[in-house]
């Protein structure tokens, strides 16, 4: 449920992602609005993930245009595989979160560090209201009895819960989800996507979710992007995409992957 | 004369080796960190500083390295006491193979942890001391040990710029009594009881890095 009259807070246009001669996003244009949660499908190498790696900073792309709450992601002098300086990056990064799909965390810390150690040092929190708020987000992906074990000490959920937490730690705006459960075992994913149906819940919080689960981004999206070759090539609420799809492609997508 | 007779002189000479292989490892260590960091995080001019610096060390010999800041290097007005330059040298040459430990250590940490830092939005330097770090250096330890033994058995070159070590004084005892059978087997069993509390001292060390659970499986090689 969104506003449908607030500013987007993501905006592609005509945004072009190349590897050397390898061309993933092409002339790409893409609009979230605040709070909103939006599902992105499609076949492998279609770009879905590009998108959410470009928002995050871990991509430079080379044509056309990006912002984020109105900050655009090149500057006009900026220089480097970028167009930015690091510092502006930074900028852009404090509203930003991700989840990864190998989950990432910091191997030599403990839960609690790891959920506490950006908040401490980034924002520079203090360490009672750091830990304090870090147990909070523990316990609501249901992990605070583990806070001093090791992530190697964790199962696959787990640590991808923790993850979640970890990125929350920050109070992003916008908090993308890389294919959260493509790396667990199959009795370890619905662990992982009930925490994530929870945040679907909050009202101010922007999702972006690449995933395979489509049951799953039938029931938490407001809108279903299909990917196909570095475009949407279509995209609407979950029932219509999922339920009459428009395009042959998806169609044929699809059934390929519900079969 | 009896062997026991030996023992006081070696004593005093292993008292020198293990000084100066302790300083030299400490010393080395510092400038393994600090070439090491400049090799992968420095941009073009100090990793190239870094870059001379490690092949100038490791390309060329210990022992005429010692001589050159022993014999040559006064002669250009610089000139440090004996154990001073021994313990410079090797220092210079544990740090030279040890920032390549550093180096490999700190780009064999994966894309993966490095982006996850920088979701977090951590600083480059913020990367580098509280992520890439802490898990490069239980890859290095290995390596590192390795390293300290190898120091303390080319501390014995220092005993040819009249540094009175533990060879040197296996050397002297030689001249006196001729008896090499003796004095040059005490003096591989001294080596070797230095090396294997040096073994034992790295484990410490090592087991203090892996923090107890945290990396459970061995570091991939």
């Amino acid at each position: 449920m969104t506003e449908d009259n607030t500013a987007p807070i993501i905006e592609f246009s005509n945004v072009a992602k190349r590897f050397g001669p390898l061309t993933v996003l092409d002339d790409f244009n893409f609009t979230v609005r605040k709070g909103e949660k939006v599902t992105l499908i499609g076949p492998s190498g279609s770009g879905k993930s590009t998108v959410l790696r470009i928002l995050m900073t871990l991509e430079p792309f080379q044509d056309g245009r990006l912002t984020l709450s109105g900050m655009s992601y090149h500057e006009p002098n900026g220089k480097g595989p970028f167009k930015a300086s690091e510092r502006h990056l930074r900028q852009i990064r404090t509203h930003v979160g991700m989840v990864f799909q190998s989950f990432n965390l910091f191997p030599h810390m403990t839960v609690l560090r790891n959920v506490v150690e950006a908040p401490l040092r980034v924002l520079g929190i203090a360490r009672a209201e750091a830990e304090c708020r870090a147990l909070q987000l523990l316990d609501m992906v249901g992990l605070a009895d583990k806070k001093d074990f090791y992530p190697s000490q964790l199962s696959g959920g787990q640590q991808q819960r923790v993850a979640i937490a970890r990125a929350l730690a920050m109070r992003p705006r916008v908090l993308l989800f890389d294919e959260p459960t493509s790396a667990l075992d199959p009795q370890l994913v619905g662990e992982v996507l009930s925490v994530i149906r929870g945040l679907a819940h909050e009202h101010d919080l922007t999702m972006l979710l690449v995933t395979h689960e489509m049951r799953f981004a039938r029931e938490v999206s407001d809108r279903v992007c299909f990917f196909d070759k570095g475009r949407i090539c279509e995209q609407g609420a979950p029932d219509e995409i999922f339920g009459a799809p428009r395009e042959a492609r998806t169609r044929e997508f699809l059934s390929s992957v519900l079969a | 004369m009896d062997w026991t007779a030996y023992l006081p002189m070696l004593w005093q000479g292993a008292f020198v080796t293990m000084t100066i292989t302790l300083a030299s490892i400490a010393v080395g260590a510092v400038l393994a960190f600090v070439f090491g960091i400049m090799r992968v995080e420095g941009g073009p001019i100090l990793s190239t500083i870094a870059l001379c610096y490690t092949e100038v060390f490791r390309g060329t010999s210990l022992l005429v390295q010692l001589f050159w800041f022993y014999y040559a290097l006064p002669l250009v007005g610089l000139s440090f006491d004996p154990i001073t330059t021994g313990i410079l040298v090797l220092a210079a040459h544990a740090g030279g193979y040890g920032a390549e430990i550093v180096r490999g250590a700190l780009s064999s940490v994966s894309t993966q942890q490095l982006e996850a830092a920088r979701a977090l939005n951590f600083s480059r330097l913020q990367t580098l001391f509280r992520v890439s770090l802490p898990q490069a250096i239980v890859e290095m330890m290995p390596a590192f040990g390795n390293l300290a033994i190898e120091t303390l058995k080319l501390s014995s070159l220092v005993s040819l710029i009249s540094i009175a070590d533990l060879t040197f004084a296996a050397q002297s005892i030689r001249n006196i009594t001729l008896d090499s059978t003796s004095i040059y087997s005490i003096t591989l069993l001294c080596y070797f009881a230095m090396s294997l509390v040096l073994m034992v001292a790295i484990r410490v060390v090592e087991r203090l890095v892996r923090r107890g659970q945290a990396f459970p499986q061995m570091p991939r090689s």
